[in-house]
């Protein structure tokens, strides 16, 4: 950490995949107490590495690493639970099974830039994008799910992925 | 997005940070929070004489070093709630002190006066004023406040939404009694420290909500 501190860049990044696995434990053990997957386990991860870095300079070096981690991973988790309060029970029984045998932390990816970014769109563009990128459908299917001609489809989903392409690059600023 | 990928891209071109940072920040945002608080006071009620060296009675020194005390214990423990942890209780019993303090000797004070004069001693010379005067001083110091811990990353919201309160309702007051002659002890005890809790309890209502990060 001290090293990450001082701008030693192969030194915090050790030190955040160090972390992360500790991290992955955590959440999993707690969210699935709740009946939460580890999809949602691993976009908490990702929020805590953010702001394990962005936050690094509230760390104290005369103090221990570990209270200052743990304490922000449960700050993260409890904003986490107050922010999906109304979803928890959501996950129907049919898929439950599914979400909690999906164990394999190599094979997770977060939902969670995505769903941010996808938040900016207009809700035409953000449903093409949802049923044929993300739900793997295809623009005939698509078309009909939703009601829009199939030439409306393809140019919600090209629109909808050029705005965020450009939403990505407003976020990552270098 | 893969978790190795994010820690790649939050590793690329990583920038050194210096130590003391957020202590700096925080002690900017009180000095700013303060001279703000002067200043409003001045636009209100002009320079008050005891600014200019005379009237320092025994009284308002007392008054003084109550709310500066509070405002600096209240500050040390501003500095460790910025940072994500616990901050220890001992600090909270050095915010508890100068109210002990204050409200012993306003009830010593009472307790050696004629009953008679109670009602004299406790609704003394414009309390009103104190209870109007104390959150409006406060506001300045308190969104200064606000900002720097922002900055920070405070885990326990509503703790340090009132400490920052507190702190700035001590401001108010030290502020309030450059201007205002105070009356007794148990005035000070009851027209100062009530208004300074009243800050701590608004700040503590608005603490989950500004500085959630």
């Amino acid at each position: 950490m001290l090293a990450g501190l001082k701008g030693d860049a192969a030194a915090h990044k050790a030190l955040l995949t160090t972390l992360s696995a500790y991290l992955r434990g955590y959440f999993k053990t707690h969210l699935a107490r709740i009946g939460r997957g580890s999809a949602d386990a691993e976009d908490l991860v990702q929020e805590t590495l953010i702001a394990l870095h962005t936050r690094r300079h509230t760390y104290d070096r005369s103090q221990l690493l570990t209270p200052w981690v743990y304490a922000i991973a449960r700050y993260r988790l409890v904003d986490f639970l107050r922010r999906s309060k109304a979803s928890v029970t959501d996950v129907a029984i049919e898929e439950a099974d599914e979400v909690l045998a999906d164990d394999d932390p190599s094979s997770v990816e977060s939902g969670l830039d995505l769903e941010k970014l996808m938040a900016h769109l207009t809700p035409k563009t953000r449903q093409a994008i949802q049923l044929v990128k993300l739900d793997g459908l295809s623009v005939s299917e698509a078309a009909a799910r939703s009601g829009m001609s199939q030439s409306a489809i393809k140019v919600s989903v090209h629109r909808g992925l050029r705005a965020l392409s450009l939403l990505v690059k407003q976020r990552s600023p270098s | 997005m893969k978790t190795d990928k994010l820690i790649d891209m939050l590793g690329t071109n990583l920038e050194p940070v210096k130590g003391g940072q957020l202590r700096n920040t925080l002690i900017i945002a009180l000095a700013v929070g303060a001279v703000a608080a002067f200043c409003l006071m001045l636009v209100t009620f002009g320079l008050p004489a005891a600014v200019l060296g005379g009237g320092y009675s025994g009284l308002r020194v007392l008054a003084l070093a109550f709310t500066l005390g509070l405002a600096t214990a209240g500050t040390s423990f501003l500095i460790r709630s910025a940072r994500p942890g616990e901050p220890g209780r001992k600090l909270l019993l050095l915010i508890g002190l100068p109210f002990f303090a204050i409200l012993s000797a306003g009830l010593v004070a009472l307790v050696l006066a004629d009953p008679a004069a109670w009602g004299g001693m406790v609704f003394g010379p414009q309390w009103a004023a104190c209870l109007i005067c104390i959150p409006l001083f406060a506001f300045a110091p308190f969104a200064s406040f606000v900002l720097a811990l922002r900055r920070g990353a405070p885990t326990n919201l509503m703790r340090t939404g009132a400490i920052a309160g507190l702190v700035a309702g001590a401001l108010g007051a030290t502020v309030f009694a450059f201007h205002h002659s105070s009356g007794s002890i148990p005035f000070i005890a009851l027209w100062y420290g009530g208004p300074i809790l009243l800050c701590a309890l608004v700040g503590a209502i608005l603490g989950p909500r500004l500085l959630r990060w």
